[in-house]
């Protein structure tokens, strides 16, 4: 479980996020909505431990440790990964190796690779000269072979073609434990199989096409720093389709 | 001409000439007298004591010769093991070599001047000996021929003067070592090397020096590459050293020649390291690439970069990366000089640290600080180098590898 508490994050001494309060239980995944620059890609990146987003006040606290001030590396030990934005590029490190890193021993990257299309850049250095879309096809391959508990998703959809985007879709599904429940004779009832999901995921979208694929459990909007308005992703997805950020966190749906 | 009695003329009026760059050295205080050692059978150079043969190792030379195609190991002043088991590759002393073929003097001295400076100088004047490693024409290579210049003596200066030629159609690969042994403190090498890159020939060339804390390093090396022909000069230097100071230089003379200079060094306090890499492209069509990567660990590195473009249609790039990990000085002079239209030149110059940014990405994938800044260096370190056999670029991954700990 996260747990996110009164949260005040500075960035270059800016107050970039204020009075947020989020609680992500086990087996579930949340959507962030907002416009642009109100703080969507900080929050994840705060979560996530990145030195430069100050928390001034509250508190994170992940599976029951508090990690408000902890070192990157020690998140992701906890169980927190991210699949990013805008990555850096790492020269000299081929993407094969980075898969290695993630999983934290040698594997079969061309195997993870193949369900994402991805086989051809294993050997191109992390991230150098990847278009948008391969950029988010090399993020959610990371993010497979490392497989944290908690999964930040920054925009996994934007950048990318419609025939990608089933594959993407699928993938986030699939590592979420989001996928369809299984059928057939042998299979444990539905219920039991959705409260068995543990992975927990917070995926930020403008498109809301990555809801077709992955059956999200409560939606946000953030606006001015400020978490605005939870329900139901579908219906807040709609509301902005209608009616723009403002007025839809007025409604209170 | 060979002319020994002009050539001996001009080193002794050169005697005293400072170098353009670098510390002077004062070679009067060093021995320059030779220094006796036996010559080693095949069998024999393996029963040399494993701490030396580690050292050997580092600098690319496999006493048992496995995955060689012929070694020259020169110890001190004197040769202690060449031969060569390539068809069609001659591996010789060159002191030898000058006495028994005539051939030999067309290439002695005809690239270096004698005269630059005191270095070349002395290695006329009091020459110990150096190799003739000669792919005759359209002879391959499969295996690399291996070479080491190895210093035993304390405070000796070993003159070395080595001369490489790839006949036309011809392909040789040559990985050169050198080293002190491990009680070695203080020395110069100086080293004249002189290639010749025949019509359509590929000529690789890969340097890995290990040298001591107290040993200056003066290596003058020019190479002319003909028509079609490829040279490609690979330096590696990560164990400290006193000084270093290099500026090979190569003239591609014939159309569509090319040559590619990749350096990787690493220095660590007090040692001086000014590494240059001067590329001519004479003719259209002649392509020329130089990537240096260099990291401080609290040296004082120059890293010089010229291109002299004289040809319409040639191509010609320069990159130059530094990394200051433990303070020192990383001094870049990248300089591009076009003589015609139609020239192509670029370079690419940056000295930083490593970022911030790229750390927290790894340590967001689960590695500490520490793991993820040495992941960095080591990329930063892994050039791609293109046209070397695979052996030989593992042999290369092999010797960043082991320093690379060294270096972070
Ligand atoms: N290094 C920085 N220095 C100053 N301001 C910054 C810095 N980085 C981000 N910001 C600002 O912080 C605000 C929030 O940025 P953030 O990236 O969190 O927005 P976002 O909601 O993810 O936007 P988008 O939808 O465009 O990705 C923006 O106004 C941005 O310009
Ligand atoms: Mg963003």
């Amino acid at each position: 479980m996260l747990i996110i508490e009164d949260l005040q994050v500075e960035l270059a001494g800016r107050i970039l996020l204020k009075d947020i309060d989020l609680e992500i239980r086990p087996g579930d995944t949340h959507v962030l909505f907002g416009p642009n620059g109100s703080g969507k890609t900080s929050l994840l990146m705060t979560i996530m431990g990145y030195p430069q987003y100050i928390v001034k006040k509250g508190r994170i606290t992940f599976k029951g440790t508090d990690i408000t001030h902890a070192p990157l590396n020690e998140r992701a030990a906890l169980g927190i990964g991210m699949s990013y934005q805008r990555p850096p590029t790492i020269n000299g490190l081929k993407t094969r190796q980075m898969i290695d890193i993630c999983a934290k021993r040698k594997v079969d990257a061309g195997e993870m690779a193949r369900s994402l299309n991805f086989e051809d850049f294993l050997d191109r250095d992390v991230n150098a000269g990847f278009s948008g879309g391969e950029i988010k096809r090399s993020e959610l391959l990371q993010l497979t072979a490392q497989n944290p508990d908690l999964m930040l998703f920054d925009e996994p959809e934007s950048g990318v073609d419609i025939e990608n985007m089933a594959l993407i879709g699928t993938t986030i599904a699939r590592i979420l434990e989001k996928e369809t429940p299984k059928g057939g004779k042998n299979a444990k009832p539905f219920v039991q199989q959705r409260s068995e999901r543990t992975k927990m995921g917070l995926i930020i979208t403008h498109t809301g096409y990555i809801l077709d694929y992955v059956p999200a459990d409560k939606g946000q909007v953030l606006l001015n720093g400020v978490l605005a308005c939870t329900g139901n992703p579908r219906e807040i997805f709609q509301c902005i389709g209608q009616l723009g950020y403002e007025e839809c966190v007025k409604c209170t749906i | 001409m060979y002319d020994l009695k002009e050539l001996e003329r001009k080193a002794r009026q050169a005697i005293d000439r400072k170098a353009t760059f670098g510390d002077d050295v004062d070679l009067d205080s060093f021995d320059r007298s030779f220094v006796p050692h036996t010559y080693l059978a095949e069998e024999e150079i393996c029963s040399i004591p494993q701490e030396e043969q580690q050292r050997l190792l580092m600098s690319g030379l496999d006493v048992t010769g496995t995955g060689r195609g012929g070694t020259y190991f020169q110890k001190d002043t004197s040769v202690v093991h060449c031969h060569s088991n390539e068809e069609g590759i001659e591996v010789m002393p060159v002191t030898e070599a000058l006495k028994k073929h005539d051939w030999v003097k067309e290439y002695f001295w005809k690239l270096v001047p004698v005269d630059q400076d005191k270095y070349t100088a002395s290695a006329f004047l009091d020459l110990h000996d150096g190799y003739v490693i000669r792919a005759l024409p359209g002879s391959k290579s499969i295996y690399p021929i291996q070479a080491c210049l190895y210093i035993d003596k304390e405070n000796l200066q070993q003159n070395v003067h080595n001369l490489i030629i790839a006949e036309e159609g011809s392909e040789l690969h040559i990985i050169t070592g050198c080293a002190t042994s491990p009680h070695m403190k203080r020395g110069v090498h100086v080293g004249i090397s002189e290639f010749f890159v025949k019509k359509g020939a590929r000529l690789s060339f890969t340097m890995i020096h290990n040298w001591a804390e107290e040993m200056s390093v003066r290596p003058r090396s020019v190479a002319r590459v003909e028509e079609g022909g490829v040279f490609i000069n690979n330096y590696i230097c990560m164990k400290p050293v006193r000084s270093i100071q290099m500026y090979p230089t190569t003239h591609l003379v014939g159309d569509d020649a090319t040559a590619m200079f990749y350096s990787v060094i690493v220095g660590t306090p007090g040692s001086h390291l000014d590494i240059g890499g001067r590329i001519y492209l004479k003719n259209r069509g002649c392509r020329a690439e130089i990537v240096q990567r260099s990291i401080s660990n609290g040296a004082h590195i120059i890293n010089r970069g010229h291109l002299i473009g004289e040809a319409p249609d040639i191509k010609a790039h320069l990159e130059c990366k530094g990394l200051l990990l433990k303070g020192g000085i990383i001094d870049s002079i990248p300089q591009l000089e076009g003589h015609v239209e139609g020239v192509d030149m670029s370079h690419e110059a940056a000295v930083g640290k490593v970022a911030q940014e790229e750390i927290n990405y790894l340590m967001s994938r689960g590695i500490t600080e520490e793991e993820a800044t040495s992941t960095i260096v080591r990329g930063f370190l892994s050039v791609d180098i293109k046209g070397l056999p695979v052996p030989l670029r593992e042999e290369i991954d092999r010797a960043i590898d082991r320093s690379d700990k060294d270096a972070i």
